[in-house]
């Protein structure tokens, strides 16, 4: 803002002075300090001193916020468990074929909690391999035909999944069309974990993208191609959360999407047994398909990235900074020394 | 072809010719759309940006909104055109202004008012007083009953005084009851744009006189765009109308000059292109083999098993789309914003405003400041420019007394002023002269002074040196010169005035003494071109000596000779004349050979010298500049001797035994030859010695080598730092100029008469000094300033700083353009190579339009190192010469630059928001951010001097990037609905951000600290020493001394020179060619020229 600003009122100087265009012998020019290139003006330059105690300072303070950060990670309290291949019945040959083929596919898991996992503990199911940036992909929606009712017909960036049968698909596209459809129950010592689907996804997401009035139709009616999961056509997309959550589409192949929340603590060493559905095909493209329950932090989910990076960088900006201090102390060269002008040392030479 | 102009005669001509329609106009209202548009895709950029638009409308390949490029592409061409259409309302506005004005014409018979347009050749117009001359007329009549009128030609050529023009002998009496009946026919050229020549006849019908035919020269038209002054009306015929006027053949838009920045820049831009034509094949031949061994496997993508034919080529160029920001579409509009922003700088600058007349510079052409900063070349005239072209009569020789030599000013000689009183007639005729031998026009205020409109500056100093001698020339009415002589009135009757060229070189009248009716011709010129044709039994010994001398003090010299006619001697030649100046073919050249007939036989009167002051502050210019490592070349129609003397005062060349002068001269072939060969080779060798070598060579000398030894001359004219070019013409400034560009050398050139216009036109930067000669060349050239000595600021400041600021300016357009297509092209590795775009339309938008243009236009105002800085040490403009701040090599760095922060803002992004985090808007949003934020950096860092307005752009535009992303995430219907107020709630958001900027800035901070401290440029050096404090006085060597320059200011420049020179002089007139002349010889090198004179160390290769 306050730069446009900047930007309209030298633009305005020029301007009438180019409408005032100095003609010959008629009008001096203005004196103004911008006109003559005057405007009082900070010249630093980078002697040791500042140098090495930015770098100082840098590494003073990203040390700390890496501890911090690392710790952070350290508390958060994650259980990964990768189901794909074990939740396929061992004498299967040909994967693909039987997670295409409809039928009961549940499967079950048991998880040990390694520490205490204080609640909410957050449900995702993680993909691996999965490319929801791809362009065919991330393309393929209406978020026109998702807001607003009357728009229900506005499908032309859905192909291919824009209309079956000459009837408009809602919600159309790719995006909803490859539905997460894995499901997942909890149980500990047999008692049922209540896993809790409400509120997953964003609130503006709820409230302004998906709208209250779109109800799905023809939505996965397409017999010969399977793909998600299926929406229930009574209820609106407003609150089909997993749908809203999904169609959040990942910026990596890799990811991880909010199932539910478990709204109780968890103890070390509870054992936790999952009942899932594996409906959902990965096995297609050798995706992975991963459950997590996580706990969270004030810097999000376990992720150890940004506290080593904060450390290296401080810890490099230390390094520098220390170099210096010694080169500088060694062999110290003075500033701005005429004598290091060539044209004052021989005509003839460098 | 001819043009047959009939008077007066309504019907004919009509159609035959234009109407008087002025029409500057490049468009109409129906072809403005068609036509700029056309113009403006002319441009390779333009239409480069046009295909990828189009290709944009593409939904299948496109990977953003197609108004991200529609939209800066609509705006810059809108902004373009805007410009555009208001000249030409302007154009059209001033022509309507010009058609519609009202004038009296002839029309049917009748005298009426009509409007300016409807004059059709042949018409009779009418002027008065002060009016605008509508279209070129040929006089019929005028209110004087000589048949004189006045005419102010300053818009046609811009000399400011009056000229007379005459009206043709045929019209000569002729009622002006009985003008508008007048009939005839004018046989004239077709519309050339020669506004000195016109040769034409005239021959009226009966009953008005005869049928004789009429010549009619350039004397006997007005031309359109001249004002009528000091004539109560004149009256005349339409020859030439509407754009076929002499101005109007004359307009035309010159070629737009390109400078070395922007052919770099657009050499650079072509390797962008060229790069990213091979990124885009890598990643379209990547994508299509992904597509074809992992899409298909990725069943939820959907990859239909038919593919169109053209499925190939999707891919490859949904990548060209999105590669085409790397080339930034700002990149034009920015530059040109900035360079008319360096141009008002010079407009503004309160230092290069002409005190004495208030002048100030002025930069016409905009678009080449870049250049004035890598100039290696200056070529300059002499008068006028290095002098002030103020002439003042110093000295004289009458009959072999020299008078003047004494004081340095005959006007305060009593010896004159004794022999003026005493009435000796060599002095009296010598007075006489210099009183009438001219063109001037006495004027008398109201008050009853005098005052002189002359043509030229030595007439007019002629003339009042003649008034200070009791000599005044007071009136001229027609043809009666009027002359008082203490209190006596003398009255002389012009009969013919041979005029002033510069071939003839001397210029003479014939006039009739009314008191005893004799007929004498007097003459006045330049030596060479008088002393050969005095009378064989004059002794000219004492003049020769006499011009030797004053030429040795730098003064200019013109020889004052006479010669009584005999009546029927006069008649005979009279004849000849009045025959030679009918003829239509080859007119002067008639002219010069019947004037010759009579000039010959000529008592030589005396000699004058007029001293033409250098202007100030001249040598401290020249070798300020030529520290800087800048060549001067002289170029001056004026003699050998004198150009030399001017060339030693100014520090131009430096005397024995510094400097030496080596002389190219000869008259064949063969001996110019033999000289160039010989001063080639002591050239060779003292290159290699600290040792200022120049040569000279004169017009003809030149004409000779240009013409046959072209290649050794250019060679001369690489190894030469200096050189002085006497008696050369016009269009042999030209060539060299030519020549010097042809070695690729960028060269300024800068005078300030009509005579240096086309070396101006021809130079890549045309410098003039508005100054006595008119404004001719001030209005061809590129830049306008008042005095030579502003040529340092423009030079060593403005163009200095112009190029330092465009080339930071460009290298980081393409620096911010290359950063988000880098990250682009890293996103596709993880998007299955198939062209997604991690950044929306309009971040991509606005991040090229708005996020990052600001920033960088106030970079207008950074200046590496204060004023005074680069003043003291005019070396430092080395590097803008050899272009060190925008080459390969820096826009390597920058590239690499931008690769490093595209990967350190990549991968932290994409680690930092991996798993539950990796919403696509985020992800893409935590990246934007940290690319704006290394913007910042990066501008602060490149920054040398932070003004208030700098410090706004750079962080308020930091501000606003969150401040619009703020509002657009207010607005649900918009894709990023809630993102920023998201993230900015993060705690992760602000450390992914702080990181990226750490991680982005620290090695750089480090390597420019290292290079700062232990491998400073010469530039950083002079920064540090400026900011660390104390005078920057290095050595004491740099500042200029007081010198004995300012001695000279005070007394008239030469007085001192001579005495410890070497009096080795060359013959006057070069007969006697073919000796290697130096001043002085052989004196010992000498080596205590350790400072200043970095003569080869700034030669242009070298140096670190």
């Amino acid at each position: 803002m306050m730069s446009s600003n900047t930007a309209s009122s030298s633009a305005a100087v020029a301007g009438s002075a180019d409408s005032a265009a100095p003609r010959r012998n008629s009008k001096k020019p203005k004196y103004s300090r911008f006109t003559q290139q005057e405007l009082p003006a900070c010249k630093p330059i980078l002697t040791p001193r500042w140098v090495i105690s930015a770098f100082l300072l840098v590494s003073v303070v990203f040390i700390p916020i890496g501890v911090a950060s690392l710790f952070a990670s350290r508390d958060v309290v994650e259980i990964v468990d990768r189901y794909d291949n074990d939740c396929i019945p061992d004498n299967t040959t040909d994967k693909v074929n039987y997670i295409q083929t409809p039928g009961d596919k549940s499967c079950n898991r048991s998880i040990t909690v390694p520490k205490r996992m204080k609640q909410p503990i957050y449900v995702y199911y993680q993909l691996d391999n999965f490319y929801q940036n791809h362009r065919r992909y991330v393309k393929s929606r209406s978020d026109a035909q998702l807001r607003d009712n009357s728009s229900a017909s506005d499908t032309s960036s859905c192909k291919p999944e824009d209309t079956y049968n000459g009837k408009i698909i809602v919600p159309c596209g790719l995006i909803a069309w490859s539905l997460f459809n894995d499901t997942y129950s909890f149980s500990r010592n047999s008692s049922q974990l209540n896993v809790n689907k409400k509120d997953i996804s964003w609130k503006s997401d709820r409230e302004h993208k998906f709208g209250s009035d779109v109800y799905p139709s023809n939505f996965q009616s397409n017999d010969t191609v399977i793909g998600g999961a299926s929406l229930n056509s009574s209820i609106p997309l407003s609150q089909q959360e997993d749908l809203i959550v999904w169609m959040r589409t990942a910026a990596l192949p890799t990811f991880r999407k909010l199932y539910g929340r478990i709204e109780v603590d968890l103890e070390p060493n509870d054992v936790i047994s999952v009942t899932l559905q594996n409906n959902y095909n990965t096995y297609s493209f050798n995706g992975k398909k991963k459950l997590v329950l996580s706990t969270t932090s004030w810097l999000g989910g376990k992720n150890d990235f940004l506290g080593i990076a904060y450390l290296t960088v401080g810890g490099l900006c230390f390094f520098l900074a220390l170099v210096f201090t010694l080169v500088y102390l060694v062999k110290p060269r003075r500033l701005g020394d005429p004598s290091y002008l060539s044209w004052n040392r021989n005509p003839g030479g460098h | 072809m001819k043009r047959y102009v009939y008077i007066n005669d309504d019907e004919s001509a009509r159609d035959l010719y234009c109407d008087n329609c002025i029409s500057n106009r490049k468009y109409t209202l129906l072809n403005f759309i068609p036509k700029n548009l056309w113009e403006q895709f002319s441009r390779f950029m333009n239409q480069y940006f046009l295909l990828i638009a189009c290709l944009q409308l593409w939904p299948l390949i496109t990977p953003v909104n197609p108004a991200s490029t529609w939209g800066p592409l609509i705006f810059i061409f809108a902004v373009s055109a805007t410009k555009e259409a208001w000249d030409d309302y302007n154009r059209y506005l001033s022509d309507k202004k010009a058609n519609e004005k009202e004038v009296w014409v002839v029309m049917h018979g009748i005298r009426k008012l009509v409007q300016a347009q409807d004059i059709h050749v042949g018409n009779i117009i009418w002027l008065r007083e002060n009016d605008e001359v509508p279209c070129d007329l040929v006089l019929i009549g005028t209110s004087d009953p000589q048949g004189v009128c006045y005419i102010e030609t300053a818009a046609l050529d811009g000399e400011t005084d009056l000229k007379t023009r005459v009206i043709p002998s045929a019209c000569m009496g002729i009622d002006s009851e009985l003008l508008h009946k007048i009939k005839g026919v004018i046989e004239c050229p077709s519309p050339d744009k020669d506004i000195r020549r016109f040769d034409a006849n005239l021959r009226l019908f009966p009953p008005f006189l005869d049928n004789d035919v009429c010549p009619l020269t350039i004397k006997n038209t007005i031309l359109q765009s001249c004002y009528l002054r000091n004539t109560e009306w004149a009256c005349g015929v339409a020859v030439y109308t509407g754009n076929e006027t002499k101005l109007g053949m004359c307009r035309g838009i010159p070629e737009p000059k390109l400078t070395a920045m922007d052919a770099m820049i657009d050499k650079l831009t072509g390797a962008i292109f060229v790069f990213q034509i091979v990124v885009v094949i890598v990643l379209g031949i990547a994508g299509n083999v992904w597509k074809d061994t992992e899409a298909r496997k990725q069943w939820y993508v959907k990859y239909p098993e038919e593919s169109p034919w053209f499925e190939l080529l999707i891919i490859p160029l949904r990548f060209e789309l999105l590669c085409s920001i790397m080339i930034p579409i700002s990149i034009k509009v920015s530059l040109d914003l900035v360079k008319s922003l360096y141009a008002k700088f010079i407009d503004w600058d309160n230092e290069m405003i002409d005190q004495e007349t208030g002048t100030p510079s002025h930069a016409t052409n905009t678009a080449i400041s870049e250049d004035l900063g890598q100039v290696e070349y200056i070529l300059t005239d002499k008068t006028g420019t290095l002098t002030e072209n103020k002439m003042i009569f110093r000295r004289c020789c009458i009959n072999g007394v020299f008078y003047g030599n004494d004081s340095g000013d005959a006007l305060k000689d009593v010896e004159l002023h004794n022999a003026v009183s005493s009435r000796s007639p060599d002095v009296i005729h010598f007075l006489t002269v210099m009183a009438i031998c001219n063109t001037v026009i006495p004027m008398k205020t109201k008050t009853g002074d005098i005052f002189y409109k002359a043509q030229s500056q030595d007439e007019d100093a002629l003339v009042h040196a003649a008034a200070r001698l009791h000599m005044v020339f007071v009136n001229k009415n027609a043809n009666i010169l009027e002359i008082k002589f203490n209190g006596s009135t003398i009255q002389y009757e012009v009969l013919e005035t041979l005029e002033f060229t510069s071939d003839r070189k001397r210029m003479s009248v014939v006039v009739k003494d009314c008191q005893n009716g004799k007929i004498l011709l007097l003459t006045k010129g330049a030596d060479e071109a008088i002393l050969p044709i005095a009378c064989p039994g004059q002794q000219t010994r004492a003049f020769f000596e006499a011009v030797e001398q004053y030429s040795q003090l730098g003064l200019r010299t013109l020889c004052l000779a006479w010669r009584q006619l005999k009546e029927d001697e006069y008649e005979e030649w009279s004849l000849l004349f009045k025959e030679a100046n009918s003829t239509l073919v080859d007119r002067e050249w008639r002219i010069a050979e019947v004037c010759q007939r009579l000039e010959h036989d000529l008592e030589i009167l005396g000699v004058t010298a007029i001293e033409d002051r250098l202007q100030d502050g001249v040598p401290e210019t020249i070798e300020a500049l030529r520290k800087a490592g800048i060549n001067f070349w002289m170029l001056t129609g004026d003699k050998q001797n004198t150009a030399i003397q001017i060339a030693l005062s100014c520090n131009f060349i430096s005397p024995e035994p510094k400097g030496q002068l080596l002389l190219i001269d000869g008259k064949t072939e063969d001996e110019v030859r033999q000289s160039l060969e010989r001063v080639l080779l002591t050239m060779r060798i003292t290159t290699s010695e600290p040792k200022d070598v120049a040569f000279v060579v004169d017009g003809w000398a030149l004409e000779i080598a240009l013409k046959y030894y072209r290649k050794a001359f250019t060679e001369l004219a690489i190894l030469s730092r200096t050189a002085i070019c006497c008696r050369v013409t016009p269009s042999q400034k030209a060539q060299l100029v030519e020549l010097l560009k042809s070695c690729d050398y960028r060269t300024l050139a800068i005078g300030d008469g009509g005579n240096d216009v086309r070396m101006i036109q021809q130079a890549d930067i045309g410098v003039g000094i508005s100054g006595r000669e008119g404004l001719q060349a001030a209005r061809a050239a590129d830049y306008s300033i008042g005095k030579f000595r502003f040529l340092k600021r423009l030079i060593l400041v403005h163009g200095r700083y112009s190029y330092n600021r465009t080339a930071f300016l460009s290298q980081y357009s393409f620096y911010k353009s290359l950063l988000i297509c880098f990250i682009q092209i890293f996103f596709s590795f993880i998007s299955g190579v198939s062209g997604t775009s991690l950044f929306n339309s309009l971040s991509l938008m606005a991040y090229n339009v708005f996020y990052t243009s600001i920033p960088v236009l106030v970079s207008v105002l950074d200046k590496d190192l204060s004023e005074e800085t680069v003043m003291q040490h005019p070396q430092i403009l080395f590097y803008c010469q050899a272009g060190r701040l925008l080459n390969p090599s820096t826009f390597a760095g920058w590239f690499g630059r931008s690769l490093f922060h595209a990967i350190v803002v990549f991968v932290i992004s994409i680690h930092a928001y991996a798993y539950e985090k990796s919403e696509m808007d985020e992800v893409s949003m935590v990246a934007l951010s940290g690319c704006i934020w290394l913007q910042a950096f990066v501008v602060t860092l490149e920054t040398n001097s932070f003004t208030i307005l700098q410090c706004i752009a750079i962080w308020g535009n930091l501000a606003s990037f969150y401040f619009i992303n703020w509002i657009f995430s207010a607005i649900p219907s918009s894709g990023m609905y809630t993102i920023m107020f998201r993230l900015c709630r993060q705690p992760s958001y602000w450390t992914t951000v702080f990181l990226i900027v750490a991680a982005g800035m620290g090695p750089i901070l480090a390597l420019k600290y290292f290079r700062y401290t232990y491998r400073p440029s010469k530039i950083n050096i002079l920064q540090q020493a400026e900011r660390l404090g104390g005078p920057i006085l290095s050595l004491g060597s740099i500042e200029p001394q007081p010198r004995p320059i300012l001695e000279k200011e005070v007394s008239p420049l030469s007085i001192t020179q001579p005495k410890n020179r070497n009096p080795v002089y060359e013959p006057l007139l070069s007969d006697s060619p073919n000796t290697r002349r130096s001043f002085g010889s052989g004196a010992p090198f000498d080596f205590f020229q350790t400072q200043s004179r970095l003569s080869s160390s700034y030669s242009r290769n070298k140096d670190n």
